[in-house]
């Protein structure tokens, strides 16, 4: 009985923070239709910040915890706002998802920077009081957190409701135009939403490094996101009460999960999957929705090239390889086989988002499945990387089938539970090496060639990327391609045509986990050793982000975005630079959205106009401005438009 | 023959009921036309025959199959088809694209969909257009670019939401007999217009849904005839009580040609007539549910502020 109070009483206090992140993700997204991927990065930074006042700068605890959550949080959720998400709003949830990463990603960087690891200690709030209910001890700090807790709920629930900034930022996001007939201001309501979205993460961050001390780090309060997804997922994303609900609901599964669940290994990953298993309930349970009509938004594609320059690129490409071969190093040709390795997998996101516009973070756990696979049989066999892909296929299947109805961002979140799953409870399984193992690898034995040197590999990796390539190529072109795009345009008229859009999806998942797992296969091979820690679900963001920059519509951004991973991964000291490079690209997508690719091309096609700041950009403009004077084609133009489009609001009429 | 029959359709959107109990058909060899005023429900019935909308309450039948459950894309195997009104054109598409990707869908139908592609653009006349991107061509042109999708399935009922919008006077002459052409090759065409003109000539039965019931179903002249159709119209501007005195003492043919609704004033009155804005692509379809709902019923264009 105690025992159950004890967890009782954890998992309150857990869901209490939860809580609290949860109805800040709730609150931006409420309002700017932005989902703040970001949101347990800013808590994590806001928990190193404190402990910088507190701890470094020699604040009281109650002083720095004021001036982060009133000050340094605000303010930067502010700017955050008025340097990023404001470009972004009227873009698809595929770039808006993709801007958050990068704000995601870049916070872990800065973080790291700043605060180099080590041991960052914090202590209680009340240490050494508390009260003890029968043989359950409650801490103040626990107390704190509930009351915390209850007074965001009712301060937030009393501010959307009674005043009349609350009631205006319930509207803003209803009809933007209208508000600002009505002598609101939009871009007010979104900045406040913005920064109080980010001062709640902040005091939830704060409570959790707080409450468990060892919380201190990077990555896993970042990952407090799955979380608070699964949380604001309960209230379907706008309801405050159900997100509390929820949040609490998950905190006591966690409670209960680590106080009654087995230890055995295999049962740890079960309870690591808890949040992302719940997300995907809630996901799954999500109203059906219907199938949206009323838009003609065509997003501004790259020219397919012909297949003659699709020979000469492919040659160039190999040329290149067999000259790299010959002028770097052991360690660079290494280098350059696993960015090509990683150009696979890039590739694998080229028709999945680039033409069906689904925005998977799965990529990388259909890698890993190809990888383990590989290493798993412990073959050196052509047939061990088939059967990876083909593996991989079925998991792409397994993403699909169960989302089949969810669509532009709900999809999106269904896949990080999906590659949170994968992670915690098939990759970290101890048969495969293990939390932190690995397991060794053989090299392919193939045509009678033993592919024993990174050279042989590069080259191989190469061959294979240019015969994937081509065919996404003639996929393109071919009646495939143009039923892709087809659904993705319209998935309402692709019906009423005959097209079953679910089929094709299920299809275009697969595929693209094939190609994904054919890449994970070769990596495998390459790196003589692969663990779960290579795969992490944490790793497809920056694929995604970089993927997209680069140029999610092309064979050539895809291996720019293989190249960029390569070296986010192996060059530490560059990451600064590429972040930057990023984050202005990943910011550039409103108006260029076919990526650092595209834009050349643009460049190439249209010297004057690029310059200009012209070309597919100036088209995607130009039917913006058109949507305008036209009510018959809201929508917008970008290359990975979920489904939220602009269009769901209704034109004002004047 | 085709034949259509939708059976006491209800549609509610929460509080709202968009089509209340509502029976019409359509049959191969005409053009049935469906009309009414902003937000009677028009649309919301097409969707419900296309399977984008399920109904509240009542059935659909197709050549006496009871469809009210099949999926969308199943229904257009079955040979239904239909145009938007709220362009839904393949935008990144090229025109011609579009039509093949409808002819590529129905492969086992034709063995040429590449010849089928070209012989709809060129009788749709789009030969101008044709590798140009779905949403660079003026509306009025995207709109026959769906009519283009939608014959390339070769369909047996054609659903047609306000495709003359955008379209010069001459273009809509040629396109009523277009019109004419389709059902006489024993297709069902059913189509919701707001040019009056256009649906006096090609219909041969017209239903008339008010606020999402059905007030009156017949040939066009006794549609006109019908006193609850007049006061359907009429009411949408004025209040629905007191349109007694506006009511016309001689009754009007309607004038060739233009938007001419029902003769509800003189010819020269357009502002009396039923809100048809004046921008080509009618009405936009009322926004998705948000904050306190949708007006009921209301047109658009009318006490939005
Ligand atoms: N998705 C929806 N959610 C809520 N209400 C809706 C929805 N779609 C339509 N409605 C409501 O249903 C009613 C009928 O709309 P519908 O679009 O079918 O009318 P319509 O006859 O096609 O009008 P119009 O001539 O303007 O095209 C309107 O009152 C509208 O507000
Ligand atoms: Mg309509």
């Amino acid at each position: 009985m105690n025992v159950f109070l004890t967890y009782t009483v954890l998992g309150l206090v857990i869901g209490a923070s939860y809580a609290i992140a949860a109805s800040g993700l709730v609150l931006t997204y409420a309002t700017t239709r932005i989902f703040n991927v970001a949101h347990g990065a800013t808590a994590m930074v806001m928990a190193f910040v404190y402990w910088e006042l507190a701890y470094n700068q020699g604040l009281s605890n109650w002083l720095s915890v004021l001036i982060v959550v009133f000050g340094v949080a605000p303010l930067f959720g502010a700017l955050l706002e008025r340097w990023v998400i404001r470009r972004v709003a009227d873009s698809g949830v595929g770039v808006t998802l993709v801007v958050t990463c990068a704000v995601l990603v870049g916070l872990i960087g800065a973080a790291e920077k700043i605060w180099p690891p080590g041991v960052h200690q914090v202590q209680q709030f009340f240490a050494g009081h508390g009260l003890t209910v029968g043989m359950v001890r409650i801490t103040g700090n626990d107390l704190l957190t509930v009351a915390l807790a209850v007074v965001v709920g009712a301060v937030l629930w009393a501010f959307l409701k009674f005043t009349r900034l609350g009631v205006a930022m319930r509207a803003a996001v209803d009809d933007k135009e209208l508000l600002a007939l009505h002598g609101g201001r939009p871009h007010l309501m979104s900045s406040i939403a913005w920064a109080m979205g980010s001062a709640l993460a902040a005091l939830a961050g704060i409570l959790l490094v707080c409450s468990q001390p060892s919380e201190l780090n990077y990555i896993s309060l970042t990952l407090l996101v799955v979380n608070s997804y699964a949380a604001a997922m309960a209230g379907r994303l706008t309801s405050l009460p159900r997100t509390f609900i929820g949040a609490l609901v998950l905190g006591l599964l966690n409670a209960y999960a680590s106080g009654y669940l087995w230890t055995g290994p295999g049962w740890t990953g079960f309870r690591e999957a808890i949040p992302a298993i719940f997300l995907l309930l809630m996901l799954l349970l999500m109203p059906q929705a219907q199938l949206r009509v009323g838009r003609l938004a065509g997003v501004a594609g790259v020219r397919t090239p012909e297949m003659r320059r699709v020979g000469l690129a492919s040659a160039l490409l190999l040329l290149a390889v067999v000259f790299g071969n010959s002028v770097f190093s052991e360690v660079n040709v290494n280098r350059m086989a696993l960015g090509l390795c990683f150009a696979i997998l890039a590739l694998s996101l080229v028709p999945l988002t680039g033409f069906s516009g689904y925005v998977s973070l799965a990529q990388f756990s259909f890698f890993g499945v190809g990888a383990l696979t590989v290493a798993k049989m412990h073959s050196s066999a052509p047939t061990a990387v088939l059967a990876g892909a083909l593996l991989a296929a079925l998991a792409g299947i397994l993403v699909a089938l169960p989302s089949l109805r969810l669509q532009g961002l709900y999809l999106a979140l269904s896949t990080i539970a999906f590659a949170q799953i994968m992670d915690t409870m098939v990759f970290q399984n101890p048969s495969l090496g293990g939390f932190g193992g690995s397991l060794t690898t053989k090299r392919l034995d193939m045509f009678g060639y033993r592919f024993t040197s990174d050279k042989a590999y590069a080259i191989l990796a190469a061959a294979v990327f240019c015969v994937l390539g081509a065919g996404v190529i003639l996929l393109r072109k071919g009646r495939y391609g143009r039923v892709l795009i087809a659904l993705r345009d319209s998935p309402a008229a692709c019906a009423t045509l005959g097209l079953n859009p679910r089929l094709a999806r299920v299809a275009v998942f697969a595929g693209s986990a094939a190609v994904a797992g054919l890449g994970g296969g070769l990596y495998a091979g390459l790196q003589n050793q692969v663990g779960s820690t290579n795969f992490q679900f944490f790793n497809s963001l920056p694929l995604l982000l970089i993927v997209v920059c680069a140029g999610v519509t092309s064979v050539s951004g895809a291996l720019l975005g293989g190249m960029l991973l390569m070296a986010l991964n192996s060059y530490p000291s560059t990451q600064a630079y590429l972040f930057l490079i990023l984050a202005v690209a990943a910011v550039g997508l409103g108006k260029q959205p076919n990526g650092i690719t595209g834009w050349l091309f643009s460049l190439r096609d249209n010297p004057l106009g690029a310059r200009l700041g012209l070309g597919s950009a100036g088209i995607a403009r130009g039917i913006a401005t058109r949507s305008v004077a036209d009510p018959g084609r809201a929508g917008k133009s970008s290359a990975i438009d979920g489904s939220v489009s602009v269009g769901e609001n209704a034109e004002v009429e004047a | 023959m085709t034949r259509l029959d939708v059976k006491e359709v209800t549609v509610r959107f929460g509080g709202v009921t968009a089509v209340d109990k509502a029976t019409i058909s359509a049959e191969g060899g005409q053009v049935t036309a469906l009309i009414g005023p902003n937000g009677a429900g028009k649309t919301t019935l097409f969707n419900v025959v296309t399977g984008l909308q399920k109904p509240t309450g009542g059935r659909v039948f197709l050549d006496g199959h009871d469809i009210t459950h099949t999926p969308t894309h199943r229904r257009a195997r079955h040979g239904i088809a239909r145009t938007f009104q709220r362009l839904e054109a393949f935008g990144s598409l090229t025109v011609e694209e579009n039509i093949r990707v409808a002819a590529d869908a129905v492969r086992a139908k034709n063995a040429k969909p590449a010849k089928v592609t070209r012989g709809l653009i060129e009788r749709i006349g789009l030969e101008r257009y044709a590798d140009a991107r779905a949403d660079s061509v003026p509306t009025g042109v995207a709109r026959l670019v769906e009519l283009a999708r939608a014959l390339a399935i070769d369909p047996e009922l054609l659903l047609l939401d306000e495709p003359s919008s955008g379209l010069s006077e001459a273009e809509t002459e040629s396109f009523g007999e277009l019109l004419r052409d389709l059902a006489s090759q024993g297709r069902a065409v059913l189509i919701v217009e707001h040019d009056m003109g256009l649906i006096m000539r090609v219909s041969d039965v017209i239903h008339v849904l008010d606020r999402g019931r059905l007030i009156a179903s017949g040939t066009p002249a006794e549609v006109q005839a019908d006193p609850l159709v007049r006061k359907a119209y009429l009411g949408e501007e004025d209040e629905p009580e007191d349109d007694e005195e506006h009511e016309p003492d001689a009754e009007h043919e309607p004038d060739d040609g233009h938007t001419l609704v029902l003769p509800a004033a003189g010819p020269d009155d357009a502002a009396a007539l039923p809100p048809t804005p004046p921008v080509p692509p009618a009405s936009p379809v009322p926004p998705l549910p948000k904050g306190p709902g949708p007006e009921s019923g209301e047109p658009a264009s009318g006490g939005w502020f």
